[in-house]
Order: C-alpha cells, then sequence, then structure tokens
C-alpha cells in the first residue's frame, strides 16, 4: 500500500513542477506545443528512474564526501545516454528540446531524488518513486504543453481543431512565464480545497 | 563591431532569462531583494565567465583531438561543480570581502543551468575563444539586468494587495511573463 501512495505522489501532491517548483527551466522552455512537453517530459522521467535505481544500489559504496560528485557521474551518464538515444531514432524531437536535453543534467529534481529519496531507500522504493516523480514531471509538462498549444495555435498534439490561428503569444515566452502562473494558482486552490 | 552584435543580442534580443529560460531557479529563488539579485549577479558573472573559458579550452584541446565529443555533457559538469569549490576556496584566502559578498551564492551556481547551457552554447556556436568570453559575459550581464529588474518590481509588488491564491509564486511567474513581453520590444534589433 505505501508503494502505491510512493508512486502517486508525484502527480499531484507533490508534483516536482507545480508544488514544489523544481526543474521550471525546462518547464517553461520546451512547452510550446504538447508533443514536446510530453518528450521532454519523458525523457526526465527516464533519467531520474534510472539514476535512482543505480543510486539506490551503489548508495553503501560512496563515501559520504564525495556522494554529491558521484551522483552528478551518475545523472550525467543517463543524460548521455538520452541524448544519443534521440539524436538515432526521434531527429525532429531532438532538433525542438534543443540544448534542454544535456541541461537535464542540471535539472534540481533529478539530483534532489538522487539526494533525498534514493540515497536513503531500498531498490524497489527508490524505482518507485523515479517513475512516480518522472511521471507527475511528464504530466505537467504535457499539460502546460497542451494548454499553450490549444490557446497559442487552436491544436493539440498538432492536430488542428479551430479555423483561427490562435493566440500567438502563448506559444511564444511570455505565454509560457503566464501560463505557468496561472496553472500554479489554480493548483494552489485545489490544495486548500 | 561583431562582438557589439554579439553583447546587444545576447543581453535583450535573446536575453538569458526572459527569451531561453536558462536559470529560472536563481531567477525566482533570489529576487526577493535588489541588494541579494546584485550579488547573485555578480556571482555568475564571475563563474560563467570563468567556466566558458575553461570548458571551451577543454572542447578545442581535449574533447576534439580525442574524439570524444559524447562526453561532453559529463566533462562540463564536472568541471564547473569542481570549478565552482575552487573559486569558493581561493576567494575565500585572497579576497574575503568579496567572499563575504558572493559567498552565500556561490554553491548555488553549480546547479544553474545557464553556466552549463552558455558553456554548451558556446561550443554550438562555433565561437572563438575571445567571441566566447563576450558572450558569457553578455549573458551574464543580461541575466542581472533581468534579475535587478525582477527583483525590482518584485519588492513593490510586497506593498500590493494580492489575490490570495496568486499570492507568492503565481504573481511573480505572470510579472515575469509582462517583464518577458516588455523584452520582446527589443525582437528583430540586430
Amino acid at each position: 500500500m505505501n508503494q502505491v501512495s510512493n508512486f502517486t505522489k508525484g502527480f499531484i501532491k507533490d508534483n516536482p513542477v507545480l508544488v514544489l517548483l523544481l526543474g521550471l527551466c525546462p518547464t517553461l522552455a520546451v512547452t510550446t506545443s504538447a508533443i514536446n512537453g510530453l518528450g521532454m517530459g519523458l525523457a526526465t522521467a527516464f533519467v531520474l528512474t534510472m539514476s535512482n535505481l543505480v543510486v539506490s544500489l551503489i548508495k553503501n559504496l560512496i563515501p559520504d564526501k564525495v556522494r554529491i560528485p558521484s551522483f552528478i557521474v551518475i545523472i550525467a551518464s543517463f543524460v548521455t545516454i538520452v541524448e544519443l538515444t534521440m539524436q538515432a531514432f526521434t531527429p525532429a524531437l531532438f532538433e525542438a528540446l534543443g540544448i534542454f536535453i544535456p541541461l537535464i543534467v542540471v535539472n534540481c529534481i533529478v539530483l534532489g531524488r538522487a539526494e533525498a529519496f534514493a540515497s536513503k531507500n531500498n531498490l524497489l522504493s527508490a524505482v518507485i518513486d523515479g517513475l512516480g516523480m518522472g511521471l507527475g514531471f511528464a504530466f505537467a509538462l504535457t499539460l502546460l504543453g497542451s494548454i499553450r498549444e490549444i490557446l497559442g495555435s487552436g491544436a493539440i498534439f498538432s492536430l488542428k481543431f479551430l479555423q483561427a490561428d490562435g493566440i500567438l503569444v502563448f506559444i511564444l515566452p511570455p505565454g509560457a512565464f503566464i501560463t505557468l502562473g496561472y496553472l500554479i494558482a489554480v493548483m494552489n486552490r485545489l490544495k486548500k480545497a | 563591431m561583431e562582438y557589439i552584435i554579439i553583447i546587444i543580442a545576447a543581453i535583450f534580443v535573446n536575453n538569458i532569462v526572459l527569451n531561453q529560460f536558462l536559470g529560472i531557479c536563481p531567477f525566482m529563488g533570489v529576487s526577493k531583494r535588489i541588494s541579494t539579485a546584485v550579488g547573485m549577479s555578480g556571482a555568475v558573472l564571475f563563474v560563467m565567465t570563468l567556466a566558458t573559458v575553461v570548458t571551451w579550452i577543454i572542447q578545442y584541446y581535449v574533447l576534439n583531438p580525442f574524439g570524444i565529443m559524447f562526453l561532453q555533457t559529463i566533462f562540463f559538469i564536472l568541471v564547473i561543480a569542481s570549478l565552482v569549490q575552487m573559486v569558493e576556496i581561493i576567494l575565500k584566502k585572497v579576497s574575503p570581502s568579496l567572499f563575504q559578498a558572493l559567498g552565500i551564492f556561490l554553491p548555488l551556481i553549480t546547479t544553474n543551468c545557464a553556466v552549463l547551457g552558455v558553456a554548451i552554447l558556446t561550443i554550438q556556436k562555433d565561437f572563438n575563444l575571445m567571441e566566447g568570453v563576450v558572450y558569457a559575459i553578455a549573458n551574464a550581464l543580461g541575466f542581472g539586468l533581468a534579475l535587478v529588474i525582477f527583483s525590482g518590481i518584485r519588492e513593490h509588488l510586497d506593498l500590493m494587495e494580492v489575490p490570495r491564491g496568486m499570492r507568492g509564486v503565481p504573481i511573480a511567474l505572470v510579472t515575469a511573463g509582462i517583464l518577458a513581453l516588455a523584452f520582446m520590444g527589443f525582437a528583430n534589433l540586430v
């Protein structure tokens, strides 16, 4: 039962983006469309799950003083794997996400979960935590991307359902800030209710 | 002339925070007071310039000759992390007053994606070392400009009556959005 709440906490209660406010750079930058948000979210979820797994496996071997650099090397290795894989199999998405793929390495959530959770818990909990948090991140990014795509270009996942062009500002940088601001305000309201 | 274009483009047209979304964490985190914003900007200017020089040298004298470009991410983040540690130790010894001013911001910079971002962008744009340095300084100034303007607005925002759900981060994000909108006026300047 405990593992279920461990998995689901990342979606609403401790959502990395909407509640903990971690990893805002990729959140704002790549969510110009739902598919970009989903791609970035899944890439981060993979890195998060795998780094949690490895950190949890070797947590007793790492001396306490060098644990942060060790975590960074582990994370950077998985980021490199994701980078090369995406370049080979989804070149269009790789192009769209650009510099934010290597920058997963400095995403605070990944290091944060390694330090705060995986280095203190057993393998199963760490993997489930990584999956839950990662998918929660992907969920938030897809939500933000969908809202921006609907308002900005009258489409969702590139399926156009409005004849009109939409409000351009929502797919430009200022729209990212404004949409996320209102989304967090809604979350705050829901949390209190 | 070319340098002036790089500077104007980096500070105003493609502002690192408001247009490229790098360094949002410190932008939100340390923007409550103008004084801390200035301190943070100073630390970023220092580390970003240094990190760009070191990573440029590593890219062209280590990674490229050995054909291990795919290790870029791992190399760069390690270099930046150790560089920040080293700067902290040296600064403490050499200039305690500067350390006092920048000290608490230095550890935060390791996870500042702006530093790694600018280092990678410098390589992607095929800049030579001098252009890279100019690009890094201009981006750090752009970061400082956005951060100081934003913290000035947030100081005033504290005194305003904000609807309860919007207090704190949401209103700050909407403000940042309007600031980004203002910066879009610089588009197509160069």
